[in-house]
């Protein structure tokens, strides 16, 4: 994490008190360690959804079954569309160390607009899948996927408008030590949420359609 | 369905019912007396200011520690309401709780006791304690702090709310489905406990990040991990259980909420639903949670007892080692709760040696505590008299807990009395004591006033009597095969054991009266008892080395550690924190804001919504709540600095006070 020290992000606040200096890298510092944290319980929250779906992801109750309905070319380019926004913020991350307030919003908007798409992928999926009848009413197994997928997409949908959020504060305020800060935890979110994906993509959509 | 008030009408609320009436006017009297006498007293901007909007960590703790007194008075009227239904409910007298009021009752009294009894206490005793002891000016996250603490507050107001409006699970605590099912509980009484819990348990997992940084990154210059005072070790060890059980809480609640809600089959009969995933998740949760509260409890008592043996605490590392120990157990006995699942002898057998293997550290902390008062002096003052008694009652109860551990006499009983004879005995004996202990310990701390002896000792004695007065028959009425939460009964054997565990809550419910007398006594002579050293019990850790109250900022001087004990190790080497080489410099602080509680006041609006399926109110509530955020993180303005000369000053009046300029 090169966003823990942030040289150029301290000769902005140098208008504040001198003892701001250490303030804010001593903050950036206990909020990443503090954001991991969360990322923790984010994993164990992940975690029993993943054994809830190991549970009763094979209660079809007479219901259509994974291989059934699962398009896994369909999953597969959605994972990959998922993968290219975490590329795109990875530019952000290296447009705001460079402190370049243009070319880190116009990545930032390059991320938002490739997540969007993974949202619409996702909906798109969701809204077939409850239109040919498989809803997640219909079975333990169907109620468990579609809570599994959709807490995931909850925090896509969540990233995306905290990068909302970031841009205008970005536009706002330019790249401070406050909004440095933010881009950071963003995205230490954004690139957990594709591991999160992957293990989704493996447990959910792989080993389901065996 | 109304698309203004939901499923709300006024048939709803119990005008039949006398006793909620009664309790829900008396209540609210209460209420408006306390804003009558602020209003009289014209003291709102300072309870705005100096508490309602505080990121200040004591404050924030002295409101934990007030709603968990203000939750035991409830949670305590629905136990004594229970024990005398009990006592006249012999077959034929139907008792005078119908029993759909009856399960209420001993449902609301589970979830209040210990989710807005025994947490707020808890995490109330960390927040004044643990950054003073660690020599820190706040924890790591003063804003996170205030939210969680007015998520917790509005968790507990809306379990309140279910008396006015509607009704409360009539479930049980744990809300085991199938009966926590729409199909079987059809009223709104589980849906308050799914968003009641769901709101303050976000609070809590926020608490679990926050102390966790705190602990981890704030630690005064010196103090190494194994230089932490044993309370800070136990609250670490909380929060690391907090973080890594709350949200499997979160999970499971959300899971019984889709099926409630959208018609999804996780814990359903029909679907391919798993009516034992809820209890695996549950107790995967439920089980740390246990250890989440008493360990805390055993920081206060190797505190209390360290310092009023005047001893260093025997055996410190053992007692790390044990608490980390327990901890790591705790996460692999939860199956115990379920023995007769039916899951097989080996797993059974696992799962009963893992149980029965927590004894042993717990064993270790016993005899710890034995040996720190083996050959000290000890002062026998009230916060002494809470951990002598627990030291007893816990033994007492962790024996039954090995007991109920193997498998084979589980079977004979599982949901008896015994059971909950057991539990109460590590709880009452374990937490309550040890927050009693705490609450007598700290007081001094936080307000800068000393309790009242007499006062404290007449409550100690009045609930340790009580409580074995109350409990003991339920051990012997579970061998006579009593279960439990039964409205009536048919067996005449049982009865004088019923009024004998009755008359016990009688003499507990004059144990908390004395509390209750011991606190505004104090509050009311504070000049007599005002604490001027700030260090009243000669303390041994660093929350003694300030004034008490501590100012804002804690330590002007941010102290060196060489030593486990600071405080004493400083007292010991002449002066301490008294003897100042450096000019006083400006200190940095956070601002108050309005923010976590207008976030948690609209979060009741969310959880109202939700419960009565009011979705105008939901929208509104979660924009709210949004919005107030946001205002908060687009706003720059968020701390000042003290100057050096305000430092100063303060730091002479206390030297002056202390005696020691």
């Amino acid at each position: 994490m090169t966003l823990l020290d942030l040289p150029e992000a301290h000769s902005l606040h140098a208008k504040q008190h001198p003892a701001a200096h250490e303030d804010d890298a001593e903050l950036t510092e206990k909020t990443v360690f503090g954001f991991w944290l969360y990322l923790m319980s984010d994993v164990v929250l992940f975690a029993t959804l993943f054994a809830v779906f190991a549970v009763v992801g094979r209660s079809y109750a007479g219901g259509p079954t994974g291989q059934e309905l699962f398009d896994l070319p369909y999953v597969l380019i959605e994972t990959a569309v998922l993968l290219a926004s975490s590329v795109a913020f990875g530019f952000v991350t290296l447009a705001a160390q460079d402190n370049r307030k243009q070319a880190t919003l116009l990545w930032m908007a390059l991320t938002f607009a490739i997540g969007a798409i993974f949202i619409v992928m996702e909906v798109y999926e969701f809204h077939h899948l409850i239109g040919e009848g498989a809803g997640p009413d219909r079975s333990a197994f169907l109620s468990a996927y579609f809570t599994l997928v959709g807490t995931h997409g909850l925090h896509v949908f969540t990233g995306l408008f905290w990068m909302i959020i970031s841009g205008i504060q970005l536009a706002r305020d330019g790249l401070t030590a406050t909004v440095q800060r933010r881009l950071g935890l963003l995205g230490l979110f954004w690139h957990f949420l594709d591991v999160i994906w992957i293990v989704v993509f493996t447990e959910v959509y792989l080993i389901g359609v065996l | 369905m109304n698309l203004l008030l939901g499923k709300l009408t006024l048939d709803q609320i119990p005008y039949q019912e006398p006793i909620i009436m009664g309790a829900v006017g008396g209540g609210a009297l209460l209420v408006l007396a306390v804003a009558a006498a602020i209003t009289y007293y014209g003291r709102w901007t300072w309870l705005w200011s100096e508490y309602l909007t505080s990121v200040d960590h004591k404050k924030i703790g002295i409101m934990y520690v007030l709603l968990g007194l203000v939750m035991l008075l409830r949670g305590f009227t629905d136990a004594v309401m229970m024990r005398i239904q009990q006592s006249m409910s012999l077959d034929p007298n139907p008792g005078y709780l119908p029993p759909h009021h009856y399960d209420q009752v001993f449902s609301a009294h589970g979830v209040i006791m210990i989710f807005f009894v025994a947490m707020p206490l808890v995490v109330g005793l960390m927040n004044i304690a643990v950054p003073l002891q660690i020599g820190a000016r706040d924890v790591a996250f003063p804003f996170l702090n205030s939210l969680s603490f007015w998520l917790t507050f509005s968790g507990a107001m809306l379990i309140n709310a279910s008396l006015v409006f509607g009704e409360f699970a009539k479930t049980g605590w744990a809300a085991y489905p199938p009966l926590s099912e729409l199909s079987f509980s059809p009223d709104v009484g589980v849906d308050y406990y799914i968003w009641g819990l769901q709101i303050s348990g976000i609070g809590t997992l926020l608490t679990g990040v926050n102390f966790l940084a705190t602990i981890l990154r704030m630690r005064a210059p010196g103090m190494k991990m194994m230089r932490m005072p044993i309370f800070v070790w136990t609250a670490f060890c909380t929060n690391v259980l907090i973080v890594a059980a709350f949200p499997i809480l979160t999970v499971t609640l959300a899971l019984l909420g889709l099926d409630r809600y959208i018609g999804t089959h996780f814990f359903t009969n029909d679907g391919g639903g798993e009516q034992m995933m809820y209890v695996n998740l549950f107790w995967a949760w439920g089980h740390p949670e246990v250890y989440i509260l008493v360990l805390p409890a055993f920081g206060v008592f190797s505190e209390v007892v360290a310092t009023f043996s005047g001893k260093p605490i025997f055996g410190y590392k053992s007692m790390v080692w044990a608490t980390v120990a327990i901890t790591f157990f705790s996460f692999v006995v939860w199956l115990h709760h379920f023995f007769t699942m039916g899951a097989g002898a080996n797993v059974n057998a696992f799962f009963g040696i893992a149980t029965m293997i927590i004894a042993v550290p717990t064993g270790v902390k016993m005899f710890n505590w034995l040996f720190t008062m083996f050959r000290g002096r000890v002062r026998f003052s009230v916060p002494m008299l809470w951990s002598i008694g627990f030291i007893i009652t816990f033994t007492i109860g962790g024996m039954t807990g090995v007991l109920l551990a193997m498998p084979g006499a589980d079977f004979v009983l599982h949901n008896s009395l015994f059971l909950i004879a057991h539990f109460h005995n590590t709880i009452i004996g374990g937490v309550v004591f040890g927050m009693f202990a705490g609450i007598n310990y700290w007081f001094p701390k936080a307000t800068g006033i000393r309790l009242s002896e007499p006062l404290g000792r007449a409550s100690f004695w009045c609930w340790l009597i009580g409580f074995y007065v109350a409990f003991m028959p339920l051990y012997v009425l579970g061998f006579m095969g009593m279960t439990r939460r039964l409205n009536h009964y048919p067996n005449p054997e049982w009865q004088p054991w019923l009024i004998l565990a009755a008359v016990g809550v009688a003499i507990i419910a004059v144990g908390i009266l004395c509390t209750v007398l011991q606190i505004v006594y104090s509050i009311w002579k504070h000049e007599e008892l005002r604490d001027t050293t700030g260090d009243p019990w000669d303390g041994r850790t660093l929350e003694w080395a300030t004034s008490s109250p501590p100012p804002i900022y804690n330590f002007a001087e941010t102290p060196q550690v060489t030593e486990i004990d600071a405080w004493a190790n400083m007292k010991a080497n002449g002066g301490g924190m008294f003897v100042r080489s450096t000019p006083y410099e400006g200190i940095h602080m956070p601002k108050n804001t309005p923010a976590g509680l207008l976030m948690g006041l609209f979060s009741i609006g969310l959880g109202f919504g939700l419960v009565w399926h009011i979705w105008w109110l939901v929208g509104v509530s979660a924009i709210a709540m949004i919005a107030a955020l946001l205002v908060r993180l687009f706003d720059d303005d968020i701390a000042y600095i003290i100057p050096a000369d305000e430092v100063k000053d303060t730091e002479m009046r206390r030297l002056a006070g202390a005696g020691q300029s």
